[in-house]
């Protein structure tokens, strides 16, 4: 054992974290010498009207408007095309929050973006259910058919909630499925020209009841 | 047997609109709610015998009843979150039928004398919470929720809030904090949501299921709906089958119905020329059971009975053609992704055994690696905040006691074709290594 102990170990060869670490983390270190970020200042922060009104709506549904954070977040996301960093700071300008709150908040649920992606959100679900029937190929079908176009946002995501069609996808919030390999090609050119994906496979058109499972 | 309670009409078109479910007596049964007093409603609920719909199957009535008389500021919250791998009954619900959600959360509201509510929807749902909301505005509109609703002196306010893309917003506590706008980590019980809930005050807070079962036993009276199902289990329960079989959907039971129907009756099986080699009763979940299990009936009791649970009531079939250990890591790496954090037995434990699956696939594993793993399942279950933890290391530990076998023949399997680690052959006998004894 000593002899494997004593092996010198080369720097350069272990394998690091771009922030120069070996374990994962923040990508940039916080700078020490600069303070805290506070509550922004309504009246110094420039917030787009429809972005105000839009989250004061949604606070004054709640007792506590703390509560408005995820809608809140939704609607910068639905305006910048994610949560970029003006974008929190205007929102937390409105709802009297840290930025960094708001960025807490942004960086535990899986739709909300706090880095570029894009516009087109293209979730695969790769859970059990969908992946006993496919879906890891139908995931990779579909990276393969998004290639390197910066409008599409491709992911594997956790159960969708839609097995009854599985392998599926949700298309900017729609419900697709079964996706059949063999219409990546068509689903995609569909998404680039932001037509109705796949109209007759959509969750939103099924019916309920399968006539057959009663018959038998 | 199956029974149609609340999937009566639910492909019927317009059905989400407010118009064709109050001619379908929608809202009938709200408004004889309110002319009632509060006891006598949670009364009629405990009598039903319904228990809770979304996972853990506590009686409603019951539940109702922790929440304490008073004037504070009491809250119905619905979890639509539906967040367990393998279901989608309340999605067919909130699609087709939401006025009956909202319906059902009046009566709750006015049993526990509650002004505020909220539907909690998981923001993948974007349909469905597009529909609900269209369903809320007809609903204030007619009068039915907002300042004295039916012209009682009973007012409800009730709001639906889309959650972004967390798992653990179905626990109870963690869909709280989501709630509140805070990341959805879940709270220590107790106090448990009936005395401490949302924004402090007591909070009833129920599954869509099991909330839209609140007009039909109004409808039917509580001793009738308690007459449907068997013993402990009573009244019907919507089941989604998915996996491998022929034809995966949502289908409404009568529980107690014998799960060989369901899957094979109902959900058509497997296809031609497979067999089911072990099924998830109730989500993912939930320990596994196995083709000899297909006889059980589809209750509460039974499956306690046979070591696993009813839980979401989602069917999840696996055929012949799958090795467990493929099913073991996608499970693992799920519930890795999901755990929040903050307990280190479910952290560490998820983390832990998917690298210790990864190891057997990759052949670096050897027979001991199975007896660590489910050692960490047993360290995991019981020991956090919530039960995400659980919820990895029950089917885990079960798939490793019923496929231990398969475990081992896939750990052999894969050692041999890893060309680092094939040659050395495994024996009981210690190995001396050179240069390794001083």
């Amino acid at each position: 054992m000593a002899e494997f102990a004593s092996q010198p170990i080369d720097p350069a060869t272990v394998r690091r974290f771009e922030h120069g670490s070996r374990v994962p983390g923040w990508d940039e270190a916080v700078d020490l010498t600069k303070d805290p970020a506070i509550v922004p200042d309504l009246a110094t922060t420039p917030v787009p009207d429809e972005l105000r009104s839009a989250i004061e709506a949604e606070m004054a549904k709640y007792p506590d408007t703390r509560s408005a954070s995820i809608p809140a977040l939704f609607h910068v996301q639905a305006r910048y095309g994610w949560c970029t960093p003006e974008g929190i700071e205007q929102a937390a300008a409105v709802m009297s929050l840290t930025p960094g709150y708001l960025v807490s908040v942004a960086s535990f649920y899986d739709m909300l973006d706090l880095q570029p992606v894009g516009k087109n959100r293209v979730y695969v679900c790769t859970n059990i259910s969908c992946s006993l029937r496919g879906a890891d190929d139908l995931y990779d079908a579909l990276l393969t058919a998004a290639g390197d176009d910066p409008d599409m946002f491709v992911r594997g995501f956790e159960c969708l909630g839609a097995c009854d069609i599985a392998p599926m996808a949700s298309i900017n919030g729609a419900y697709v499925g079964p996706i059949a390999l063999d219409e990546v090609p068509t689903l995609m050119a569909q998404i680039r020209a932001g037509e109705e994906p796949l109209p007759a496979k959509q969750l939103s058109r099924r019916a309920c009841v399968d006539p057959k499972a009663h018959a038998s | 047997m199956t029974n149609v309670l609340l999937f009566d009409h639910i492909d019927e078109p317009g059905l989400n609109t407010i118009d064709v479910f109050e001619r379908r007596g929608g809202y009938e049964m709200a408004r004889r709610a309110l002319g009632l007093q509060p006891e006598e409603l949670i009364d009629t609920l405990k009598a039903s015998g319904l228990r809770g719909r979304g996972g853990a199957g506590f009686p409603l009535g019951m539940k109702a009843s922790f929440i304490p008389k008073g004037t504070m500021q009491k809250y119905v919250v619905c979890n639509a979150d539906e967040s367990e791998p393998g279901t989608f009954k309340d999605r067919e619900l909130m699609q087709k039928n939401p006025h009956q959600l909202i319906e059902g959360l009046i009566i709750a509201a006015y049993a526990v004398q509650a002004t505020k509510a909220f539907i909690y929807i998981r923001g993948e749902y974007v349909l469905q919470a597009d529909i609900l909301d269209d369903a809320l505005i007809e609903a204030r509109r007619a009068g039915y929720i907002g300042e004295r609703i039916f012209g009682s002196d009973f007012s409800l306010d009730l709001h639906v809030h889309r959650g972004a893309g967390a798992y653990i917003c179905g626990e109870e506590t963690g869909l709280l904090d989501s709630l509140e706008g805070r990341r959805g980590n879940p709270r220590l019980k107790p106090p448990f949501p009936a005395n401490q809930g949302l924004y402090q005050g007591p909070t009833l807070i129920n599954n869509v299921e099991t909330l839209a079962t609140t007009p039909v036993i109004l409808r039917m009276g509580g001793e009738e709906y308690a007459k449907l199902g068997v013993a402990n289990s009573a009244g019907t329960k919507l089941i989604s089958i998915s996996g491998n079989v022929q034809r995966p959907g949502n289908y409404e039971i009568e529980l107690g119905m014998s799960s060989r129907d369901i899957i094979f009756g109902l959900a058509g099986g497997p296809d031609e020329g497979r067999s089911v080699k072990f099924w998830f009763p109730g989500g993912s979940s939930s320990p596994v059971l196995t083709a000899d299990d297909l006889d059980l009936g589809y209750d509460f009791d039974s499956l306690a009975k046979a070591g696993s649970m009813l839980g979401s009531g989602a069917i999840i079939v696996v055929d012949d053609s799958n090795a467990v250990v493929d099913v073991a890591l996608k499970l693992a790496q799920f519930y890795r992704h999901e755990s929040c954090g903050k307990c280190t037995p479910c952290r560490e434990g998820t983390n832990w055994t998917v690298h210790m699956l990864e190891r057997i696939r990759s052949g670096e594993a050897t027979p001991m690696d199975l007896d660590i793993m489910a050692s960490v399942q047993e360290n995991i279950i019981g020991h956090c905040l919530c039960v995400l933890g659980d919820a990895m290391a029950m089917p885990i530990a079960s798939m490793i006691v019923k496929f231990r076998a398969e475990f081992e023949e896939h750990i052999e399997a894969a050692r041999q074709r890893n060309p680092l680690l094939g040659a050395v052959p495994i024996s009981d006998e210690p190995v001396l290594i050179a240069g390794a004894a001083h």
